[in-house]
């Protein structure tokens, strides 16, 4: 008979295992695409036309553009992997087994949650190691990006879990990172700097979360960035508690999962 | 007997105003197969998922293994076992790790040898390293059946687990449900096939438009409700019925060719003997006898028809 009474560690950890297994079988869209999609980031933006560019801010265009496209990766990825991870079985309908298993909000976010930012910790290592191959670049603070990786993992994670939930058809699962994530990304600041926007682009810049983001890992990379780090962590953070919330009153009323 | 499962006062009813559960009171004894009949949309179902936690009940009580389900859900679920009506899978997991999930959802740590057995009582032993879409649909369902197994459950519910699979695969899992049985599981099983019921159940209940209509024993409502009929192929003709014979309800047939008796409850038996007993001591032969008793069928037919 199970011990559960609590907290079902066991029941955490078989929904984090099955996640990576899924993972795993699908190797090649998890895992390999967005290395090669980064790497032609990199072959394009970095070698070929980031030779013709001036440095920015002291630092190569090549360099520059690291952190950026790693939070673009991270945050497509980590959405798209974590909404397909609770959308699945919505749509196949095994999400009877969740429901009804000794399960709760936390041991589910635990599964889910943990291994969308696990998969998305390893990408972000492959990236890192790949960028290599074609940048070099520096990493001032290694802690922190290690720390702000996370922590964007975690947060898009809980985001994609929330559009899991919220889509009810694989287009509305889309919709979001396609047409709202990846524009906010490219236009945050991923390829430029937001100092060489104009005045009033500036401004309107300053309104796109993704800025903080991307500037908060520039700051780890280079100790440069466009925006304060204490206030990239704080929005970053916010960002996630936001989510937790959200999360916490979707189990709480069994909103689009029980009826 | 100890009940296993009490549900007081349990119901559901949806935004749109649908009320799918309507006050139920049902008591479920540890170790009976309890077979919960309805027609479509009666509200089985929705029983089922509120007792599982798919579905928020608006109203009532659920007791399992005396642990209040909305306070012990943890514990209660962890002993309970859940067979759904529609075919739901991660089809790309493979046999032997989809089960292995299953049992670590349940808070358990793997055990080879368990699955290993679960997976050999029901067949799919062989294709544990295959991937579900590659399995048949009858052994889809039977993996259902293992990955409800997987945590050993004292409880475990069956909604139309043989809905949809031929006639031998059905009488599989009538023995699979069957060696649970005897195991000490408690099984609560609901059907469209009543002869399934009338096979397997110890007790029956009846549900209707979210109203629990009947609960009794099989043997005991099939005798107090069943009916007899008995037609006797008359061979001479009779114009009118014998006004001797005791007090029986007989009618005779076309042309006086045919003489039928009708009874109910546990009192047919006797009065046809003493029919057939009168009939050969007046001389009025017969050159065949047919004789038809009522199945569950047509007692859950007249029960829902008439509203319990």
């Amino acid at each position: 008979m199970s011990g559960v009474v609590s907290f079902n560690w066991r029941g955490a950890w078989a929904i984090y295992n099955q996640e990576l297994s899924r993972a795993w079988r699908t190797f090649f869209q998890t895992i390999l695409s967005p290395v090669l999609t980064t790497s032609l980031y990199f072959i394009v933006f970095g070698a070929a036309i980031g030779g013709r560019i001036n440095e920015v801010d002291g630092i190569s265009y090549a360099a520059f553009i690291v952190p950026g496209l790693l939070i673009l990766t991270l945050l497509s990825e980590t959405t798209t992997n974590a909404s397909f991870g609770i959308y699945m079985p919505r749509f196949t309908g095994s999400i009877y087994e969740l429901l009804s298993a000794p399960v709760g909000v936390a041991e589910t976010l635990i599964g889910f949650v943990g291994a969308a930012a696990t998969k998305s910790l390893i990408i972000s290592a492959i990236i890192m190691v790949t960028a290599r191959f074609f940048v070099d670049y520096s990493l001032a603070h290694p802690i922190l990006a290690v720390g702000i990786i996370m922590l964007v993992a975690a947060a898009f994670a809980l985001f994609g879990f929330i559009l899991g939930i919220w889509a009810d058809g694989f287009e509305r699962l889309q919709i979001i990172p396609l047409l709202v994530l990846t524009p906010l990304t490219f236009l945050g600041g991923t390829f430029y700097s937001i100092d060489m926007l104009p005045e009033l682009w500036r401004s309107i810049a300053l309104v796109n979360p993704i800025v903080y983001l991307v500037n908060g890992l520039r700051w780890c990379f280079y100790g440069k960035s466009d925006v304060s780090i204490g206030v990239s962590l704080g929005l970053t953070a916010l960002f996630l508690a936001v989510c937790i919330g959200i999360v916490a009153w979707i189990f709480r009323t069994g909103w689009k999962l029980r009826s | 007997m100890e009940s296993i499962l009490e549900i007081q006062g349990l119901t559901k009813t949806y935004p749109g105003g649908l009320t799918a559960l309507d006050a139920v009171d049902l008591d479920v004894r540890r170790g009976e197969i309890f077979a919960l009949l309805g027609p479509n949309g009666a509200g089985k179902t929705t029983l089922i998922g509120a007792v599982c936690g798919m579905v928020r009940p608006t109203g009532g009580s659920i007791r399992a293994f005396g642990l209040d389900m909305a306070r012990d859900w943890r514990r209660a679920r962890a002993r309970i076992g859940l067979v759904p009506q529609e075919l739901g899978f991660d089809i790309l997991e493979s046999v032997e790790r989809s089960v292995r999930f299953s049992r670590g959802l349940a808070g358990l740590a793997p055990d080879p040898r368990k699955i290993e057995s679960i997976l050999r009582s029901l067949s799919l032993w062989d294709k544990r390293d295959a991937q579900i879409r590659m399995l048949s649909g009858g052994m889809k369902r039977r993996m259902l059946i293992a990955k409800a197994l997987a945590h050993d459950p004292e409880l475990i519910f069956l909604d139309e687990p043989t809905a949809g699979v031929d006639v031998e695969l059905r009488r599989d899992m009538w023995r699979l449900i069957g060696g649970l049985r005897e195991q000490g599981t408690t099984i609560i099983l609901t059907t469209h096939y009543i002869e399934e019921a009338e096979e397997m159940a110890d007790r029956v209940g009846v549900i209707d438009k979210g109203r629990i209509l009947l609960v009794e024993d099989k043997d005991t409502l099939m005798a107090r409700m069943g009916s007899k009929e008995a037609v006797f192929t008359l061979s001479e003709p009779l114009h009118a019925l014998p006004p001797d014979l005791p007090g029986l309800s007989l009618s005779l047939g076309e042309a006086g060719r045919s003489l039928c008796y009708r009874g109910s409850g546990a009192d047919a038996d006797g009065e046809l003997a003493e029919l057939v007993q009168a009939l050969v001591a007046r001389g009025i032969r017969f050159s065949a006898l047919d004789i038809h008793e009522s199945t569950l069928e047509d007692i859950f037919v007249d029960l829902v028809e008439n509203g319990g």
